[in-house]
Parts: structure tokens; sequence; C-alpha cells
């Protein structure tokens, strides 16, 4: 009996004794987990994998120097099918398995709902999380609806569209008619609306045709190619993306449309290989980045870095620059508070955050935390030194914007904790 | 106008074209064995990816012939060992059953081709500009479209008119047991028009995913057209199907095409772009186009549910 009590306590003390190293190393190791909340099946499934790869590689990168705080970086993948209610469930589920970050960038109609679940749900629990948006841009997010848990590290629309137009001002010669296609919700319908004042403001051109075609529906673009003929205008401005970008450009180029195409999102995700070198001179894009800046800004360390994720995934290109701003500006502010789980600290330290990006400083405005960066307005070119997708054809920049300029007035009137 | 009316009718004709080649069958096997087959549009995405994956390794050509046959195969099989069993409980476990198989199959293209699209392209021998109408271009592959729905549609009329098997056929779906007393294997008459009904909507998807976009998500995006153009055209007439698809094709690309609301023709009269009349009254017309096709389908159904050309009701 003696000898069993002794066992017992031996035993009992060693289970603890292992629960309590157990725990240490636990607290040591276990992994950041970032949620990404993106359509992986669907229509829009391309543009959800592509973003996918690209935080699964920078998390690789960010752990094989250490990690954040010594600890991994996880990239939890969650499917929303590209819908706003699937979302907000799925940041439920972020909560419930203890994660403190959440990303998503495809579809501004998902972020302003996400941003409505993050709000409510750090109102009312002690486990809050952080929305980091690194590609929804509509304006609404850093203005009347912006929050303290949403950062945005892509320009949004209101600074694309400034940048766009002061570079068509440059071309005025040739842009005299002007057609508007954009998708059917907040973002297309707010480029629609603002680049027609911005028109007016300060181009010698009409905008001759303004369509709202239904988001991820449309599979033959053809009629509406017609009525882009019709209107007999010379240039085309779109916000699409995914599919309804590459489908629309494919359309435009089959039908041998002679018009000059200004585009958000035409660097990547399957556009460039839809219209390939016949996209030359035509296709333009304004963004935060494309493969020839490294190229003629000499960033070698970061040309290291998209030749090392075109070995890895030679069937896309890294595409997203600000996914490289994004985690290391969260890295930073995480170990400027020195606890993953401080959601409220780490989002103080990210305020007014400054950071060396390859491009230059980006910096993420306090006021309603949107970032400011360089950007470039770029133009289909065979000669580029890297071609998008394996399409044979890459970017030229024809404009840098600098961040001064690269820049909005915001009506934020954040509530902070 | 004469613009708009000459692209929309186009345009309208090619993608009507592409919507018979995937009712016909459904109106045959909807029409004739009065299964409503929920599974239809998952055979127009089975043809796609066959067609797709064979044709990295025979090229286009032999796919057009080979991926509607395997199709069939697989319409087969399903009806054999699948529906027959679930036909003797009524209609609705075999709607139940149709129902499930969409997303068992759209599932099982999903593990097997991944979710992203697949780059299925049309042969370089169609792929160059056909002819130009009034500035835009068509390419070879639309005009192929339209041979290869013309050629479908002179094959079933031959089939089912001029042919014996196309009397067995139609005699064993009006009066199965007098044609199983004069000898014919019945259930094999209906496991032959189901695996051929799918064989056709396996065409369709060979040049359709060419056209459109082949991804797990493109049965969901088409399956509910293909109801519309069955109803409206007449529960197992293929001419009905015929003229219906190219009705809906017509109307919708012409709605994308002009630019009309009520308050761009008369003008707004003060009516602001609010609540039910006001957002009616400024409602444009590529708006309306989604649901024109459904509004059809609500609208034949109280007016005339045998649609166009059938000979019963729905």
């Amino acid at each position: 009996m003696q000898l069993n009590k002794k066992a017992g306590l031996f035993t009992g003390t060693m289970i603890g004794l292992s629960m309590a190293v157990s725990t240490v190393t636990w607290a040591d190791n276990h992994p950041i987990r970032i949620s990404y909340i993106e359509p992986l099946s669907g229509p829009f499934a391309n543009v959800g994998d592509a973003g996918l790869k690209h935080f699964r590689f920078a998390a690789e990168k960010l752990n094989n120097e250490g990690g954040i705080l010594g600890r991994d970086v996880e990239i939890v993948a969650m499917d929303n099918k590209q819908s706003p209610s699937e979302s907000v469930s799925l940041v439920q589920r972020s909560v419930d398995n203890g994660i403190n970050f959440v990303t998503q960038g495809n579809g501004s109609n998902v972020a302003g709902a996400i941003v409505e679940a993050v709000d409510r749900n750090n109102r009312r629990n002690d486990d809050k999380v952080l929305y980091l948006n690194y590609a929804a841009v509509d304006p609404a997010l850093t203005n009347e609806r912006c929050s303290f848990y949403h950062f945005r590290f892509d320009a949004n629309s209101a600074i694309k569209l400034e940048a766009l137009s002061n570079f068509m001002t440059t071309r005025d010669d040739e842009i005299d008619k002007i057609f508007l296609i954009n998708q059917d919700y907040s973002h297309g319908q707010f480029i629609s609306k603002r680049m027609k004042a911005l028109v007016d403001e300060k181009l010698d051109a009409e905008v001759v045709g303004d369509v709202l075609h239904p988001i991820a529906q449309v599979r033959d673009f053809s009629p509406y190619v017609s009525r882009i003929e019709q209107s007999g205008a010379d240039t085309v401005v779109t916000g699409n993306w995914g599919n309804d970008l590459s489908l629309l450009v494919r359309a435009i180029d089959s039908a041998g449309l002679d018009v000059n195409t200004y585009t958000y999102y035409g660097g990547g995700l399957g556009t460039p290989a839809a219209v390939g070198p016949r996209g030359e001179d035509i296709l333009f894009q304004v963004s935060e980045w494309h493969a020839d800046v490294n190229v003629d800004e000499g960033l070698e360390e970061y040309e290291k870095w998209f030749v090392e994720f075109k070995e890895r995934y030679p069937e896309i290109d890294w595409y997203y620059h600000r996914i490289y701003n994004q985690m290391h500006m969260l890295k930073n502010a995480i170990e400027e508070v020195g606890d993953a789980d401080d959601v409220v600290a780490i989002a103080k330290a990210m305020e007014g955050m400054e950071f060396q990006s390859p491009t230059g400083t980006v910096t993420m405005r306090a006021k309603d935390h949107q970032i400011l960066q360089p950007m470039y307005i770029s133009v289909m070119d065979a000669d580029a030194k890297y071609d998008a997708d394996n399409s044979g054809v890459g970017f030229r920049t024809v404009a840098n914007i600098p961040v001064e300029e690269a820049t909005d007035t915001t009506s934020c009137d954040m509530r902070r904790p | 106008m004469f613009e708009t009316i000459a692209y929309s009718i186009l345009n309208g004709v090619l993608y009507g074209t592409l919507l018979f080649m995937m009712s016909s069958g459904l109106t045959l096997i909807f029409g004739m064995m009065g299964v409503l087959n929920f599974a239809h549009a998952s055979f127009y995405m089975l043809g796609a990816y066959f067609a797709y994956t064979l044709g990295l390794a025979t090229g286009f050509w032999v796919a057009l012939f080979l991926a509607p046959i395997l199709v069939g195969a697989a319409g087969a099989l399903v009806e054999r060992y699948g529906l027959r069993r679930v036909h003797q409980y009524g209609h609705v476990p075999e709607l139940l059953f149709t129902f499930g198989l969409a997303y068992v199959i759209e599932e099982l293209v999903a593990l097997f081709w991944g979710t992203v699209p697949v780059p299925y392209k049309a042969p370089a021998s169609l792929d160059f500009t056909a002819f130009s109408l009034m500035g835009l271009d068509y390419s070879m592959f639309k005009v192929f479209i339209l041979l290869v729905a013309i050629v479908m549609f002179v094959g079933l009329w031959l089939l089912l008119k001029k042919t014996r098997a196309g009397l067995v056929i139609q005699g064993a779906l009006s009066r199965p047991d007098m044609v199983g007393a004069l000898g014919h294997n019945v259930p094999m008459v209906f496991t032959f028009v189901f695996a051929f009904g799918c064989a056709l909507a396996g065409l369709g998807g060979v040049v359709g995913g060419i056209q459109f976009v082949t991804d797990p998500g493109m049965a969901f995006m088409m399956g509910p057209i293909v109801f519309v153009v069955v109803v409206l055209g007449g529960l197992g007439s293929v001419p009905g199907a015929l003229v219906a698809s190219l009705i809906i094709g017509i109307l919708q690309t012409f709605f994308l095409s002009i630019n009309f609301s009520l308050a761009g023709a008369i003008g707004s009269l003060g009516i602001e772009d609010s609540g039910f009349f006001g957002v009616l009254w400024h409602m444009e017309t590529t708006r309306i186009a989604a649901v024109l096709p459904y509004l059809l389908l609500v609208l034949t159904l109280i007016f005339r549910p045998r649609g166009l050309f059938g000979k019963r009701e729905a």
C-alpha cells in the first residue's frame, strides 16, 4: 500500500511535470495562425488559390528567418465561396479556434461583412481578432465604415482612380470617348460614379458608356463588347477582377476591338494569359508593384524572392506585393508588442507604422488604417524581363506615382478602444 | 439601332445554340422518361473535363467524338444502377437522387481536376477570325459551334422521326407495355435514351467549356437555365428546345446590348431612384437581363403550361 502510494505520487508528479513542460513548449512553439478567408471553389477559385500560395510562401520565408517572436506563422485556409455570410461564420470559426488574425481581400462586399463581424466580436468577446485586408478597395472601408480592427494594405479605389485619371490627362490627345464597365456591387458602383466625376473634372473627353454587370455570372461578354464597339469608345476603364476581367479582355481581344483598356488587376491571375502579347501597349494597370519594377530599380533581393516563388509555383507569378508588406508589418507590430495575443496593442503598434518596403517607405495612416505607398502605372510589354503567368508578355512602367501623390482624404471617425 | 439588332441576333444565336445543345438531351429525358434530371448540367460539365483531359493526349478532334461517348457511358451506368432502382419508388426519390448526384459529380470533379479553372482552349485550327461584322470579329470557333448545333438538330430529328429506332423509342415512352409485348427490351430503350441525352449534354460541354470557362462551378451556372429552355419549348419537343434556346439567347443578348430604361426613354419625370416604383422606373435593361429567363419560366407556367411546342402539360 505504502509502495503504491509512493508510486502514485511519483506518477502524478511526472504527469504534472510533463504537462508543465509541454505547456511551456506549446507556448513557445505553437504557431501564430492567420485565417485566410477567400474563395477556394467556384468561379473565383483561381484567384483565391493564387493568394493562398502567396501567403504560404511569405509565411515560409518569415519562418526561415526565425518566424515572429521565434514562433512559426501558419496560414489556415478557409473557403468562403465568395459569400459574405459564409465569411462571417468563418470569422466566428477563427475566433473559436483561438486565431487572432484574419486576412481577406477579394470582394469589398465580403470585406464589409468581415469588418462588421470583427467589430461585433471584439465588442462582446475577450478573444479579439484583427482583420488584415490585402485587396478589398472600396473606399468606404476606410471612410464612413472604418474600423479600428481593420487595416488595408492595398491602395483604395479613390487613390487608384486619382492616379489613373492623372495619367490619362497626359494622353489626352488619344482619349476622347471612355467606356466604363464594372461589376455590379459596391466596388464597381464606386468606380462608375467616381470616374465620371474625374472625367468631367480633368479630362477633355466624355463617358460614352457606363455598364454594370452581375459579378461572376457573365460567361459571354460579347454583348457588352458590341456595346463598346457601338459607343465608338477608344478607351475602356474597368475595375473587374478574376474571371470577370480575363473573360472581358478575351472578348474584347477576340472581337478585334481597337481600344486601350485601363484596369486595376490586368497584371496577373489569368488576365495576361487571356490576351497574351496582343495586349501589348493597349492594356494598362495601376498597381503598387509589378515584376519589372525590380529590374528598373535594381531590387536584387526582391527579384530573388520573385524568382524563388516562380520556381515553387511555375504556373503563376508573385503578384501581390502588398502581401509582402502586410506580413512584414504584422511581424514588426507583434514583435514591438512582444505578445501575439494582445490584439489591441498590436493594432495600436500598426497605426502610423512606417515600413521600408522594397519600393520605398510605406506608412499605415493612423487616422483610417489605409496604407500609403508608391504606385505604378504600367502597360503590357512583350520585351519586359519577366512575363506574367507564362503569357510571353510582362509590364513596363509608364508612370511612377510618388507616395505623396498616391493619397486621398478620409472622413473616418474611428472609435478606439 | 440596326447594328444593335444585328449584333444581338448574331450573339444571341451563338448563345442560343449552346443552350440548345445542353437542353435537347434534357428535353428527351424529361419529356419522354418523366425524369426531372437535376444532374443534367453535370454531364455537360463532365463533357468539358473529359474533352480537356483526352485532348491533352489525342488532340481536340478525337476528343470531340470520344468525350460525348464516355459521358454517355457514364449516363448509362447512372440509369442502369441508380435511376432504375429508384424509379419504382416514384418521381420524388428520382428527383432527390439526381439532385444528390449533381453535388457528387461536382465534388468529384473538384477532387480530380481541382477547383481552379483548367486551361481548356480552342484548337489552333479553329482559333482564327472567320469574318467581321461592322467592326467586330467573329472567330472560327463560334462558327464551328453553330455548325455542331445544326448537325445535332438535324441528326436528332432524323433519328426520332425517320428511323425504326426512333419509332421504337417514341413507342416505348408512351406505350411501354405494348412495345414490350412486341418483343423490344423496354428498360434497355430507357437506358439508351438516358445515355443518349447525357451524351448530347457532353457534346455541349466539349464546345461550351471552350467558349466559357471549364471549372467545377460550370454545372450550377448552367443548370437552372436549361430547365427554363425545356419548359418554354415544351416537354419532349426537340424543335421546341431549339426555338426556346434561340428566343432566350436573343432576348437576353438584346437586353444586354441596348441601353434602355423607362426613365431614360420617357424622362425621369421627377421620380427619385428609390422605392419600389422608382427603382423600376430607373432600372436599366442590362440589369433585367439576368432575371429574364426565369421571368419567362414563370410566365410560361402560368399562361401556357405545355410550353411552345409541347403536347402535354408540365
